[in-house]
């Protein structure tokens, strides 16, 4: 079947979709958008979370043709050009970054969180990232990050 | 694989009756892990997030007709106040890319015995309904839920809301995991007190092949508060009372052993949950915040 949705800002259509797939496969595989990752499979980790209508989803739990015509954004679609979202950027200044494959699921997280709660407490940063795994940093750096990125705009980091 | 995307309740009506077997599929926490792991390949799919009907609520006579497609973030925020239970329980699923996209009717078509919507549901009589092309039929939970994964979901028919009272007393949830977050219960225990009908509505998750109401337990602790008169006076209810019923919580748990914990543990732990749950609800009551 076919796919038409908007990727972040643009008319995309992706062809030869088999309905049993997930969006996350049609972002990586059909679209050339590999920045969501692909790990668990099951909702899990956290690691190809995008947002789907402005809510944060696992792609890998949306049926593809559940996406048509939504109105999807990956991790690609948050900074401008060269230039670095606040969020992204702060990954990098706190160290946060170790290998990487848990980054992008945990940028457009944090996004979220900080859209929706421009100073959060440890506890709610904690809440709002538990389904997002990481094994390298122990989340220390990843908390740093948070708070970097929410101090950097007086409110959110969009 | 064939996907159906219904535009109303009626189409998905017409489709679930024409495809037999049709997998209807709303958040997709659960199915899309079958689907991604190749353990199901149904014939068709059919998607209920465009059917507007199933995520909508609203208040009816002393209670919620709560849509069968309404997520758990949407629980939390836009009804946790009134179902004080359900949002307690609907906190602890998944994390938040979970709760955005799962359903407490993807929790009933389950019918998985660890289901964090069922036990609040259960200690609050709550009713599914369930329809078709024929019509409609309200089912008390307890009824609807037949077995691990069964239900009494029929053939052409799909679950299209459940029926809740509004909270009339303090209500609590406790689940045991080995973590806040991402974690199927290893046991967890719902309670609600119902203060003006005298009564005490509890139900046992993940302890038994479906949830379990735990009615020797209530009627016990029910006893022990009107005899002492407790609902008008406030007063404490007696550790001993509150092991008690910790003790009989346990006698009604059925567990089994599996990788999240053995039997033993389960039931032990159920009945500390009851213990403690009752004992957070009646301090909340004390407190007279309801």
């Amino acid at each position: 079947m076919k796919l038409n949705c908007k990727i972040n800002g643009e008319f995309r259509e992706a062809e030869g979709v088999w309905e049993g797939e997930s969006l996350l496969y049609v972002l990586r595989e059909r679209l050339d958008l590999p920045g969501s990752k692909n790990a668990c499979e099951q909702g899990e980790c956290g690691s190809c979370s995008v947002y789907m209508d402005g809510t944060l989803v696992c792609s890998c739990l949306v049926l593809a043709g559940q996406a048509e015509g939504r109105d999807i954004v990956t991790v690609e679609g948050l900074a401008d050009e060269d230039e670095l979202h606040p969020v992204q950027e702060s990954f990098v200044e706190a160290g946060a970054v170790q290998c990487g494959f848990c980054t992008p699921g945990l940028i457009v997280a944090t996004h979220d969180l900080l859209e929706r709660n421009a100073e959060p407490s440890d506890a709610e940063i904690r809440e709002a990232l538990a389904g997002n795994l990481c094994r390298c940093t122990g989340y220390e750096k990843i908390l740093d990050a948070v708070k970097l990125a929410a101090g950097k705009n007086g409110k959110g980091a969009s | 694989m064939e996907f159906l995307q219904p535009d109303n309740l009626r189409e998905a009506f017409e489709m679930r009756a024409s495809h037999p077997g049709a997998a209807p599929i709303c958040g997709g926490t659960d199915i899309m892990v079958e689907l991604n792991f190749d353990h199901r390949r149904p014939e068709y799919v059919l998607d209920l997030t465009r059917v507007p009907e199933l995520a909508e609520w609203s208040r009816e006579n002393g209670g919620f007709r709560v849509g069968a497609g309404v997520s758990y973030t949407r629980i939390i925020e836009e009804l946790g106040e009134s179902l004080p239970g359900l949002a307690m329980a609907s906190r602890t699923v998944g994390s938040p890319q979970i709760r955005n996209r799962g359903t407490v009717g993807g929790n009933l078509g389950t019918a998985s015995p660890a289901g964090d919507g069922l036990p609040p549901l259960y200690a609050s009589d709550a009713e599914v309904e369930v329809a078709s092309l024929e019509g409609t039929r309200r089912i008390p939970v307890a009824e609807f839920i037949t077995g691990p994964k069964r239900n009494a979901l029929g053939d052409g028919e799909l679950i299209t809301a459940f029926h809740i009272p509004e909270a009339d007393g303090p209500q609590q949830y406790s689940k045991i995991g080995t973590r806040n977050a991402m974690v199927i219960a290893v046991c967890a225990f719902g309670l609600a007190l119902h203060p003006e009908k005298g009564k005490v509505g509890a139900c046992i998750g993940s302890a038994a092949p479906t949830p379990v109401r735990t009615k020797e337990a209530e009627e016990f602790i029910e006893g022990v508060i009107s005899e002492s008169d407790l609902w008008q006076t406030r007063r404490e209810i007696s550790g001993s009372a509150l092991r008690r019923f910790g003790d009989m919580v346990e006698m009604s748990a059925k567990p089994i052993s599996d990788v999240r914990g053995t039997a033993a543990y389960r039931t032990r732990a159920v009945g500390v949950l009851a213990r403690r749950t009752l004992s957070w609800a009646w301090d909340e009551y004390r407190g007279g915040s309801r």
